[in-house]
Order: structure tokens, then sequence, then C-alpha cells
């Protein structure tokens, strides 16, 4: 079970901060909060020593790389056991055309994000890399067109649903 | 702008590991720390680079469900992408929105702290989001890979 952190509106504050731009000093960070430069220091430094701040990521304009394709699959396995799982995903992870792996619950065993350069490439990959992974049945490709990060639950306004 | 060798080097080695101590990823690329900062600056500014975000840990946060919600839209209604979406972005529990071409036209990525909140989040806020045709779930189980990394 992993312990739950506690955070205030400073903390959620700083959160939506960093999560837009992982580089702001605590300097920066204090300028906009009102918090002295080793407050908002210390805050940060606690985030991170509790794992809610798990790291960076890098953005980029992927089409400017030559990407120009983005992929979501949806796999569902033909037979399911323990063995079969930890074969496809030892395969699977090992592609570097698929960024993401997730093992889901549902219509799928497993989404997939898959990055091409364009739709000839993606087919390439589909057919040589995917459709040969162990233990795949079917497959449904969707061609993602836009993306959106939300902040997520870390306004003052929190959500009023009540389990 | 045009992408060199050393730009792809750069990239292929920091979309790996993030979070990597600049020095280091100097070191993995072959350049001086000075030539990295120019380069990425570089990238930056002709928006190659588009952001450098802090990740969040969600189940530290307490939620502990995420599901990824992939909906049909009623397209006799000509706003209704438009109309979903905003709406959509006014539900705190939504922490992604990508649309698509294919059998599914908009997925959203939803956290709950756990069942009982999850259900209340899905039955009053998500069931109540405009032009729903169809909505599927899929529960998130673990993550194996994750990762912004290129084939460069």
């Amino acid at each position: 079970m992993t312990a739950v952190v506690d955070l205030d509106d400073l903390d959620r504050a700083l959160l939506r901060a960093l999560a837009a731009d992982g580089t702001l000093s605590a300097g920066e960070l204090g300028r906009r909060f009102g918090l002295s430069q080793p407050a908002a220091w210390r805050r940060v430094r606690r985030l991170e020593e509790t794992g809610v701040l798990a790291g960076r990521r890098v953005e980029v304009d992927r089409e400017k790389l030559g990407f120009g394709v983005t992929v979501f699959l949806g796999v569902r396995l033909a037979t399911k056991g323990r063995v079969s799982l930890e074969d496809f995903e030892r395969a699977v992870q090992a592609i570097p055309e698929v960024q993401v792996v997730q093992h889901v619950l549902g219509l799928f065993d497993y989404r997939l994000r898959v990055v091409a350069r364009d739709l000839a490439d993606f087919e390439r990959v589909l057919r040589r890399r995917i459709m040969t992974l162990p233990g795949v049945g079917s497959v449904e490709a969707n061609v993602l067109l836009t993306e959106e990060r939300r902040p997520g639950p870390l306004g003052a306004a929190d959500s009023v649903v009540k389990g | 702008m045009q992408i060199d060798d050393t730009d792809r080097r750069i990239l292929r080695h920091w979309l790996d590991e993030p979070g990597q101590d600049r020095a280091v990823l100097a070191d993995r690329a072959g350049v001086t720390p000075a030539t990295l900062w120019r380069r990425i600056e570089r990238m930056k500014g002709s928006g190659v680079i588009r952001a450098e975000g802090a990740v969040i840990d969600w189940r530290r946060l307490g939620y502990a469900v995420e599901v990824s919600l992939r909906f049909t839209l009623d397209k006799t209604e000509p706003r209704a992408f438009d109309q979903f979406i905003a709406a959509a972005r006014e539900v705190p529990e939504v922490i992604g929105i990508e649309t698509f071409l294919g059998r599914v036209d908009v997925r959203l990525n939803v956290i709950a702290r756990d069942m009982g909140h999850w259900t209340g989040v899905y039955r009053e806020r998500i069931l109540s989001l405009p032009h729903i045709a169809e909505v599927e779930a899929l529960m998130l189980v673990s993550t194996i890979k994750d990762s912004a990394g290129l084939p460069l």
C-alpha cells in the first residue's frame, strides 16, 4: 500500500506550475507564489522525496523530428496465461517504435502507443513487429489526431463527487 | 530548422531518460556541457522541444484508480467534439484528452481515489458529458513501459 501524501493549496499550486515547466527554480517558484526561496526549495524537496514528483518528461514536436504518425493499438492476446503475458510483455517492450505499454482490463489486454514516420512506416511496424509478437490475437488501431494534458485534481475547486 | 546528427543523438539519450543530469547527458551524447546547453536552447527556440515538465505520481496523492475511457460521439451534431471536449476539461479527474481517427473518437484518461470514488465520477461527471453515443472503459492494471523515446 502506497502511503498517501497530504498537500496544502500551496503544494498544489507548486505541482501545477512544475508540471507545466519543470525547469522552474526555487527562486522563481517563490516569487510566483509569495514564498522565500528556501521555503519553496523545502516544499519542492519534500514533493520529490515523497515521490509525488516522479521525474521529468520532455515533450517534443514529433512531426518536426520526422514522426508524423502516432497510433494507439488495443491488443487482445489469443491465449492468456502468466507465461504468455510475460512473453508478450518482454517482446513488446523491446520494439523501439512502441512508446507505451499498458496492461488493461476490459475489451483489450494491452494498450500500446506506437510512433511511425508515416502510415506506410506504421504498416511496416504493425506487420513485421506487432503482428509477429508472441500470443497476439486481434489488434485495433486508432490514429491519434490531438492530445492534451490536463492539470488533474490540483485546482482549488476539487471534485465535489462523493464516493 | 535543420536537425543534425548531434541533435538527434542528444534527443535520443534525453528522451530515453528525461530526468538524467545534464552533465551525464552531455557525456552520453558525446558533447561538451556548453554545446549541450546551446543545442537544447536552439531546439526549444525552434519548437522542436516544446516543454520540459515534472511528472506527478497520482498514486502518491491517493489516486489508485486510472481508467482509459473511449468514446464514440454523436456525429449528427456538428459541434459534438468541441462541446464534449470543453465539458471534459471541467472535470478535475480528467488528466488527459486525446482525439482519434478510427473507431474511437475521443479518449479520456481519468483518475480516482478508489472504486467508490470512481463510480461517483463516472456516473455524475462522465456520463453527463454531451453527445456521447458509446463509451467503453479500459481499467489500467499496470504500466509496463512509458517512454517518450523516438527511434531517431
